[in-house]
């Protein structure tokens, strides 16, 4: 059994980005200020007169950045998404530009930052954006 | 500390390690020290002499609501200390990029924007830019060309700020500003279209487990308590009936504090008729930002709309509706969407608009010098008055661009010429406390200083009111510090500051918290007098004397003893 974080309405976002810091502290061990380690993005349409929206991995049942990762870093989880094993990872980039929509990350170490499906945002998210739930298939 | 200097003459720019800022907590605490160190106090505020600092603080990008950057600069409007504050992105993108305050210093010869991208900086040619009046326009332009989509701040200025209104405002994230005493002119002065900061950081705390239980704890009081129920509602707007009710909402300059047709552009009505989308600053989950749509008719085709979305306050409210007697939303949003454009101040365009108004009443200046027929509650003049203040195209215009205080030295009208210390007034006539709250307000642009709360609790003598004001005005510095956003004043209590600064590593109590903010209260008094503020010199305009407001008819001796009382209290500070 493995949960996925969904967007439920992006329609509502407003843009605050307490998803991207939440992601930044998601682990207790090791929490981030800022949002260099975000998965997750919060960006205006061009401007925030038409809105705003986020950008996260929609969890692929056949991930490209996975298929083009030379070191095995990123590892298809059984219900989508991939794992990513950051030890493994040497920067290349390759999977930033295989992402189609743009949802993997450059961090300023040269490793990347991804969603991994924790679910840690959803509880900062102010307005029901987001969801958690079990995977389907 | 972290401090970026950046010389527009030379076009060069260096990283400073400054530990012996530490002690000013950050914010308006450093800013003031920067500012101190760098600026001529007598240089022309629209000479390369000027200095403009933005700062942020130890909280940001750490808490939520951390999201304000506090502008220090010499104000061409007032001709002493100017300070804005702004939201947005701004906070957030500098803090990310690794900096506690931007210094910018000199000026370009010809048009430039420049953008820092962390540990680099990249100065522009911004020529074609230069000419674009719309602000919106430009800040699309540049979203479109620029990298950093979601992580950055292009903060920049319109027409106002290239034809040097004294008024024109840095407009950051298409609806947040820097709005008051004139930041976009000194932009303009420096030829610099915008500045845009691109930050991806992180660092960590220094106790993990403390850091995210008080983060919880701030966002739980944050999106669970009432501590920001007025702006998650209604938002400011909220203020328009219950103002208008108690007598104190300016209408038609001031001639009335009631204005019989509030009801219709009240939040309420907005919220109801005309609230089209939410956004939020950086890190607030309030969303404050109420975006009204504004649907238009082509007019010369049938079944052709577009929509524009206009963002109000009950600042744009007050400034563009009641203060001229303007009686439908849409005619407000009209308004407010013309000056977002060319980045004019609403507030001080709307006061000097009303001045004008009554000058023209009162036969002081023609239709000729209106070159339109300003009348209250005409739209439609007002939106081409609004073009002339920044096209400046006659003597008139020229001199109402650098404010209204100008403008009754020159065509007279100065009973009613509703300036504060050079500063056109905000939308608040409760009583003394808001007025002398206009005037020794030492903090954003003496906008939103405690007066008109003070007004509405209780009749205080000249003393206290004063030592209510100050002692408020001095927490408010610990508040422009850190720097939190002064809407969530109820959330960062003194103990929840304490308490937040110890997983970043910084032990305080609140004793020295309130001395810190003494100290900084100190020394802002202390570089706005040596940078022209004249304490002698202000006045109380006689049209805010003879209007009854929430407490009743206001008078000159108290202004004078209230007035007197703060002297006596920062004697060293305004006389040495």
């Amino acid at each position: 059994m493995s949960k996925l974080l969904l967007i439920k309405d992006i329609e509502k976002c407003v843009g605050c980005a307490l998803c991207m810091y939440a992601c930044a502290r998601k682990n207790p061990r090791k929490p981030f200020i800022g949002y260099d380690h975000s998965g997750i993005s919060a960006v205006s349409l061009s401007g925030f007169e038409r809105g705003a929206t986020i950008i996260v991995c929609k969890a692929c049942q056949e991930p490209p950045c996975s298929q083009v990762c030379p070191t095995d870093a990123l590892i298809p989880r059984k219900n989508g998404g991939v794992i990513y094993k950051e030890r493994l990872c040497i920067g290349c980039k390759n999977c930033i530009e295989a992402c189609t929509i743009s949802a993997i990350f450059e961090r300023r170490d040269g490793k990347i930052a991804l969603c991994i499906h924790c679910g840690y945002c959803v509880d900062y998210c102010p307005h029901g954006v987001l969801d958690y739930v079990e995977a389907s298939g | 500390m972290r401090i970026l200097t950046l010389d527009l003459s030379e076009y060069t720019y260096e990283i400073d390690e400054r530990e012996d800022l530490n002690d000013w907590i950050g914010g308006v605490g450093i800013a003031t020290q920067l500012m101190k160190e760098e600026i001529d106090p007598k240089a022309d505020p629209l000479s390369e002499g000027n200095v403009i600092v933005f700062a942020v603080g130890p909280f940001t990008p750490a808490y939520p609501f951390a999201s304000k950057t506090v502008a220090l600069f010499k104000s061409p409007l007032t001709g002493n200390l100017g300070e804005s504050h702004a939201g947005g992105r701004t906070a957030t993108s500098i803090a990310n990029a690794g900096y506690d305050a931007i210094v910018i210093k000199g000026a370009s010869n010809k048009p430039i924007y420049i953008v820092i991208h962390n540990d680099k900086v990249y100065f522009k040619d911004a020529r074609v830019l230069w000419g674009i009046e719309d602000s919106l326009i430009v800040g699309r332009i540049i979203a479109e060309k620029e990298k950093g989509r979601g992580i950055r701040t292009v903060m920049r200025i319109g027409g106002a700020g290239e034809n040097l209104v004294r008024y024109a405002c840095v407009t950051t994230e298409t609806y947040r500003h820097f709005g008051r005493l004139g930041l976009g002119a000194v932009f303009g002065s420096k030829k610099l279209k915008a500045l845009v900061v691109v930050g991806r950081g992180s660092k960590r705390p220094r106790n993990v487990k403390g850091y995210r239980e008080i983060y919880d704890k701030i966002f739980q009081i944050a999106v669970n308590s009432d501590a920001m129920q007025k702006y998650h509602l209604l938002g400011t707007a909220v203020n328009v009936n219950p103002l208008n009710e108690l007598k104190g909402l300016p209408t038609k300059n001031l001639k009335s504090a009631h204005f019989e047709d509030a009801e219709e552009i009240s939040g309420e009505e907005f919220a109801a008729h005309n609230l089209g989308r939410r956004i939020a600053c950086n890190h607030c989950p309030t969303a404050c930002i109420h975006i009204a749509a504004l649907r238009q008719p082509y007019g010369n085709e049938k079944y052709f709309f577009k929509t524009i979305m206009i963002s109000y306050d009950y600042e744009l409210i007050y400034a563009l509706g009641s203060m001229l007697g303007i009686n439908s939303r849409d005619g407000v949003l009209k308004l407010i969407h013309r000056v977002e454009s060319y980045t004019l101040d609403a507030i001080s365009t709307g006061v000097c608009l009303a001045w004008a108004t009554e000058a023209l009443e009162k036969g002081l200046i023609s239709d000729g010098e209106c070159i339109v027929s300003l009348r209250f509650g005409d739209v439609d003049a007002y939106l081409k008055a609004i073009d002339f203040i920044y096209l400046q195209p006659n003597e008139f215009y020229r001199t109402l661009a650098k404010g209204v205080e100008k403008a009754s030295e020159v065509y007279g009208g100065g009973d009613f010429a509703l300036s504060f210390g050079g500063n056109e007034m905000a939308g608040y006539h409760t009583g003394h406390g808001s007025h002398i709250g206009y005037l020794i307000g030492l903090r954003h642009s003496h906008l939103d200083n405690a007066g008109y709360s003070l007004d509405q609790k209780a009749e205080l003598s000249p003393e206290e009111l004063i030592e209510r004001l100050v002692k408020e005005e001095q927490w408010r510095q610990i508040l422009s510090s850190l720097v939190v956003c002064f809407f969530a004043r109820g959330v960062y209590t003194p103990e929840i500051v304490v308490e937040a600064f110890k997983p970043l590593g910084i032990e305080i109590d609140e004793e020295e918290l309130r001395k810190k903010g003494e100290m900084i209260y100190l020394e802002k008094l202390k570089l706005k007098k040596k940078l022209g503020f004249d304490i002698e010199s202000l006045r109380i305009p006689k049209r805010v004397m003879e209007v009854e407001s929430f407490r009743g008819r206001l008078s000159q001796k108290y202004f004078d003893d209230a007035l007197k009382y703060y002297k006596k209290l920062f004697s060293k500070a305004l006389f040495d």
